[in-house]
This record gives structure tokens, C-alpha cells and sequence, in this order.
């Protein structure tokens, strides 16, 4: 958290500042799973700007499409399910960018994921934001900004994370924060800068790199 | 399959081809196959499209299902009514760019369609082999086939690509020879036939049999056994469709009246087509090499002869990157096995994409036009021959 909180200026071909700031965590030739790949933004450019040997895992037919005829290796499949088929350690990174809140059992998709790679980058969107708690204040009504614009009952995100919670929730599991940063982000994420001060307030997200516990 | 074939709608194609033969295995040193039967002299009818490069880095080679053959694109002649079965695919820029590309398309052993088969002439007797043929495998195809690349001189390929029986043969290729590939795709496949998929090839082997005019094998020169090979085809082709497929194609509709007959003509149009599409299959095809082939198919299971029953152990040998496709529609090789084939590897750290494609046209999907299908096999061949490069 020794970054300062200036603009990120934008690395070329990623659009999304979160992508921006895991894509500058992964170290150069490593091997990398980004789960719930989307049309492969991320893994595109760390192959293109890091050498990275990537694999990602996606459910919709028509990205998957996208990925494979970019020259991306990418499966299609349920990322609770492919993640169970690699050795121990297959992975330097395994990403969960955004995907979090979505995950019917968080426990054991990070247990997993801690297995088949050595670290875990995770980012999602922060719920204890000023935006949400003002909205549910003084609104009383369930909370919806740019990074959760779903009704309650539309919404694919059935997890309400804060940064805090997943402090909490990675010291309950027994695994490493080994670096953690906050981000506030607008222009449709694809803007942002590192927020120090303030940030179970301030940041729209939180992006973790966890490694494995001293006890497993 | 050849019902598919039609002219490219954007008028592209390879050109001119050729149908070319090699023969190999002639005595004294016949091929041993898998049942430790021999088999010699073997010749294998193939086709080339597109150059090989200096380096011979740019090499594809496709293979055929069951009734296909070595023509995969192009033209035989001009007088051709039609192109070659995967033309909507193969040809100068298209999905398997032949500019780019070296395309070698073989055909199988067994087959009626130019290389050695029941139809051939057996060199012990003087007459077609007929029964006396030996049973084949897809390992026995596929050692045939890598006697050909030697003989071309190739021993890098640089995708191996084929659907139903070409994938299994594209599958034994990867385990039976991984240092020469480099990737592979295998289409609306699976790693051994569930027991459905054997039925419905013993309903349609029995239909032949059951002709008085196949004759334990020995028809050639006189009548064939064309009612039952027919009847084969018509239960194939129920099984390369599916319920929705046949629902939009056919539904209920009366073939060329507005009531039913009250006999046991062709009244609705799926009775129509099948009968069709099987009359016209015995003008292509030879009974026996159908029985052989679909025995390949059946007795195909690479857990079995190179996993020791396990499907991950199966890939242990492989080296190639894979992109493994299946179709929502194709209930013949359904989506789960492809899916066992892609753990497999997954498990073996094998480099691997996957991808189910949404498509109604059941099994057979893998020959029709599908944008999608060629973009995927062209971005992955793309990167693949960049990485080699």
C-alpha cells in the first residue's frame, strides 16, 4: 500500500482498471488460471506484455468462442467444477476478478484454488462503499451504484462482501493477505486510482493476493 | 455425409485436386495389424491442398467419418456436380486456410473409396477380399496413415483435425505418435462408444447381414446387399440428426400429397428422405467396408489399449495442445464425453480449450456451415503455427 493515490495511467489493451492493477501484480512468464475469463481481456494482454502461459475458464458459449479464436486457451465449463481437476501448485496465479460475490460456496472454491496455485489474486466489489451505506440509509432500500446495478431480485451478486469481511473471512480460513489494495473507479471502471485513506469507504473494489497459509 | 455437400455460397474454393495413391506393406513385409492378422500390399487413396513450407512446419491433417473419403475440398474435375466434404472449411481462406496451410486428407483403410478394403482384391486369391478381410482398428488406420506422412516426408504436423470417427483416429493419432504433433482437434467425438452409440451400429450391421443378397460377404459381381446397406443408412442417419433438427426439417409434413395413403408408401417426409438418402448410399458404398468400419468404431477405446482402463492414464503419452469441440444437439457423441476427454488431459497438464457449441443440427453439425466453428479453428490453428514458427 506504498502506492501513491494518483491516476493509473491506462496500460494499452485493458480496459478495466482493476484488470490493470492484477495485470501488474503477475510476474512475467508465469502460468496463470483467470476464472470467469470473459472475452479474455486479461489473459490476451499477459500473454502479449508478460509471456504468461494462461488458461481461462468461462460459461457462456459466445466468449468462449471469442477467447479460442484469439489464440487463448479457455474452457468452457463451471468454474466450481474445473477447478477440481488440477494437480497441486499447477498455477503461480489463480485470478477471481469479480466473481466473488457470485460463488455459492466461497469456502471451498478458495480452499481449491489455494491448492492448484501457489497464489490467489481475488477483486470484488466493495460493499461498505459511502455510496451503498447512504443508499440504505437513507433510502432504506436495497443499494444498487456502477458496480452493482442489479434490483435485489435480479441480481446475479448473492454475496454482500466489504473489504473487512474478507479480511476476517481470509484470517477464518488460515491463508496469507500478502498484498491488498484498494480502488475507487469510475468511467465505467476503466479509471480509477489506489485509495490509502478511507477504504472500507472509499474503494468501489478490493483486490487481494493471497498464498497459503503456515497451517493447511 | 455427402447429403451436406454443397458449393461454397461465396463462390470460394481450392481449385483443382487430385486424387492420389500410395502402396505400401507389399510382400514380403505386410503391416501386422492389432489382431496379429496381416494386411499387404495396403494402398491409401489422399488428397494434398495448399504448399508445404520450407521449414514443412505448416502440415494438417484431416480425417474422415465413417462414409467419408480423401476428397475433403476442391474439385475433381469441372464437370464436378460437387466439391469435396469439408469444403465450406477448407479451402483459400476459410477456416483451414489453404494459403496458409498444407492440407493432406487421407483415406482409411477398409474403405470402398480407394484404399485397400473388403472391395479389394485379395493377392492371395485373385478375387475381392470380402470377409476374408481382416478386422481393422483405428490404431490400424492410423498406422497406415503415418506410413503415408513418412513416405511424404512429414514428421511434424502441425494440427490434426477430424469429427466422430476422424476424431477417434485424430485421438489415437495424439497417443500413438506424440512426438510428431504438435495440435489436435477433435470434433463431436469421444474416447470409446457408449452403448447406445454400439446398438444403434449393430441395428444397422444386422440390416446388411440379414440381406439374403450380402451372402456371408460374397456379393461382388452379382447382387448386392443394397436393402440392407439402405436400411443401415437410414438408421444412421436418425442417430447424426436430432429431435429438433428433424422437428424444423421434416415435423409431420406429408411428402407431395394433403392426406395419408392408407398403405405403406412414403407418407410424411421424413419416411421420404430416409429412403433417399439410403437408395442413395449403395450407389457409393460397399456393405462390407460399412460393417468394417463401424467395427473399428466400436472396438475403439483408448482408455482400454493405451490407459489400463483409465482415461487420464490414456493421455498420459500425449504432448499435442488440444481444442476439443462438441455440439448442444448431438445426443450420438453427447457433450459429458467430451467433457471426460478434456479432464483427462486437464489432469496430464495437457494445454487444452473446449468448447460446446450451441448448434441444433444433432451430430452432423460438425459438417455444416458454422461461423463460429470456423473461427475457432482458425484462431487456434493461427496461434498454434505462429508458436511453431
Amino acid at each position: 500500500m506504498s502506492q501513491s493515490e494518483q491516476e493509473q495511467t491506462q496500460p494499452k489493451g485493458l480496459k478495466r482498471f482493476d484488470l490493470q492493477v492484477i495485470a501488474s501484480w503477475i510476474k512475467p512468464g508465469s502460468r496463470v488460471l483467470d476464472l470467469g475469463c470473459g472475452e479474455g481481456d486479461l489473459l490476451f494482454y499477459l500473454k502479449q506484455n508478460k509471456g504468461v502461459t494462461g488458461i481461462g475458464i468461462e460459461y457462456r458459449e459466445s466468449k468462449v468462442a471469442l477467447c479460442i479464436a484469439k489464440g487463448l486457451s479457455v474452457l468452457q465449463g463451471d468454474i466450481n467444477e474445473e477447478v477440481l481437476d488440477y494437480q497441486e501448485d499447477t498455477f503461480d496465479y489463480v485470478i477471481l476478478s469479480q466473481t466473488l460475490q457470485q460463488v455459492y460456496y466461497p469456502e471451498k472454491l478458495l480452499k481449491s484454488l489455494l491448492a492448484i496455485g501457489r497464489k490467489v489474486i481475488v477483486s470484488f466489489p466493495n460493499f461498505s462503499h459511502w455510496s451503498i451505506r447512504m443508499q440504505v440509509l437513507l433510502t432504506g432500500m436495497a443499494p444498487k451504484n456502477e458496480q452493482l446495478p442489479y434490483e435485489w431480485y435480479n441480481t446475479p451478486n448473492i454475496r454482500v462482501i466489504t473489504l473487512k469481511d474478507f479480511r476476517k473471512f481470509t484470517r477464518d480460513q488460515g491463508c496469507k493477505v500478502l498484498k491488498e489494495v484498494a480502488i475507487n473507479t469510475h468511467h465505467h471502471n476503466t479509471k480509477g486510482h489506489i485509495v490509502s485513506f478511507l477504504q472500507d469507504w472509499r474503494a468501489t473494489y478490493g483486490i487481494f493476493l493471497i498464498g497459503k497459509g503456515d497451517k493447511k | 455425409m455427402s447429403e451436406y455437400i454443397e458449393h461454397d455460397i461465396g463462390g470460394v474454393s481450392v481449385g483443382m485436386v487430385e486424387k492420389k495413391y500410395f502402396t505400401f506393406a507389399e510382400p514380403p513385409n505386410p503391416m501386422i495389424l492389432e489382431s496379429s492378422a496381416c494386411l499387404g500390399p495396403i494402398t491409401i487413396a489422399y488428397e494434398t491442398l495448399g504448399t508445404l513450407n520450407k521449414e514443412k512446419s505448416n502440415v494438417i491433417l484431416i480425417l474422415h467419418a465413417l462414409s467419408g473419403d480423401s476428397h475433403v475440398a476442391g474439385y475433381y474435375s469441372e464437370a464436378d456436380p460437387k466439391p469435396g466434404w469439408w469444403d465450406i472449411m477448407v479451402g483459400p481462406g476459410k477456416g483451414i486456410d489453404t494459403e496458409k496451410y498444407f492440407v493432406i486428407c487421407s483415406n482409411i483403410i477398409g474403405s470402398c473409396m480407394g484404399s485397400t478394403g473388403p472391395s479389394s482384391i485379395n493377392p492371395a486369391s485373385g478375387n475381392p477380399y470380402g470377409f476374408d478381410f481382416p478386422v481393422v482398428t483405428i490404431g490400424d488406420m492410423v498406422k497406415a496413415q503415418k506410413a503415408l506422412l513418412d513416405h511424404l516426408g512429414i514428421n511434424k504436423i502441425l494440427s490434426v483435425i477430424g469429427g466422430s470417427i476422424g476424431g477417434m483416429q485424430v485421438l489415437e493419432w495424439v497417443v500413438r505418435y506424440p512426438d510428431m504433433v504438435v495440435s489436435a482437434i477433435p470434433l463431436a467425438t469421444t474416447t470409446r462408444h457408449s452403448a447406445l452409440a454400439i446398438a444403434f451400429n449393430e441395428v444397422a450391421r444386422q440390416a446388411i447381414m440379414a440381406d439374403p443378397n450380402w451372402n456371408k460377404g460374397k456379393y461382388y459381381g452379382s447382387s448386392k446387399p443394397n436393402l440392407g446397406l439402405a436400411l443401415a443408412r437410414m438408421v444412421g442417419h436418425v442417430t447424426y440428426l436430432s429431435d429438433e433438427a428433424m422437428r424444423r426439417k421434416f415435423g409431420r409434413r406429408l411428402q407431395n400429397k394433403s392426406d395419408f395413403s392408407f398403405n405403406f408408401d412414403a407418407d410424411f417426409q421424413v419416411e421420404s428422405y430416409l429412403r433417399y438418402q439410403g437408395q442413395k448410399f449403395v450407389e457409393r458404398f460397399d456393405a462390407n467396408s460399412f460393417l468394417y468400419i463401424t467395427k473399428a468404431a466400436d472396438y475403439f477405446d483408448l482408455r482400454r489399449q493405451h490407459g489400463n482402463g483409465s482415461e487420464a492414464e490414456a493421455f498420459a503419452k500425449a504432448q499435442a495442445r488440444f481444442l476439443v469441440i462438441s455440439f448442444t444437439s448431438d445426443w450420438l457423441y453427447p457433450t459429458y464425453q467430451s467433457r471426460a476427454m478434456v479432464k483427462a488431459m486437464k489432469k496430464n497438464n495437457l494445454d487444452v480449450s473446449f468448447c460446446e457449441i450451441e448448434a441444433e443440427w444433432g451430430h452432423d453439425a460438425f459438417l455444416l456451415p458454422n461461423q463460429r466453428l470456423s473461427a475457432l479453428i482458425r484462431g487456434f490453428l493461427g496461434r498454434n503455427f505462429d508458436e511453431l514458427n
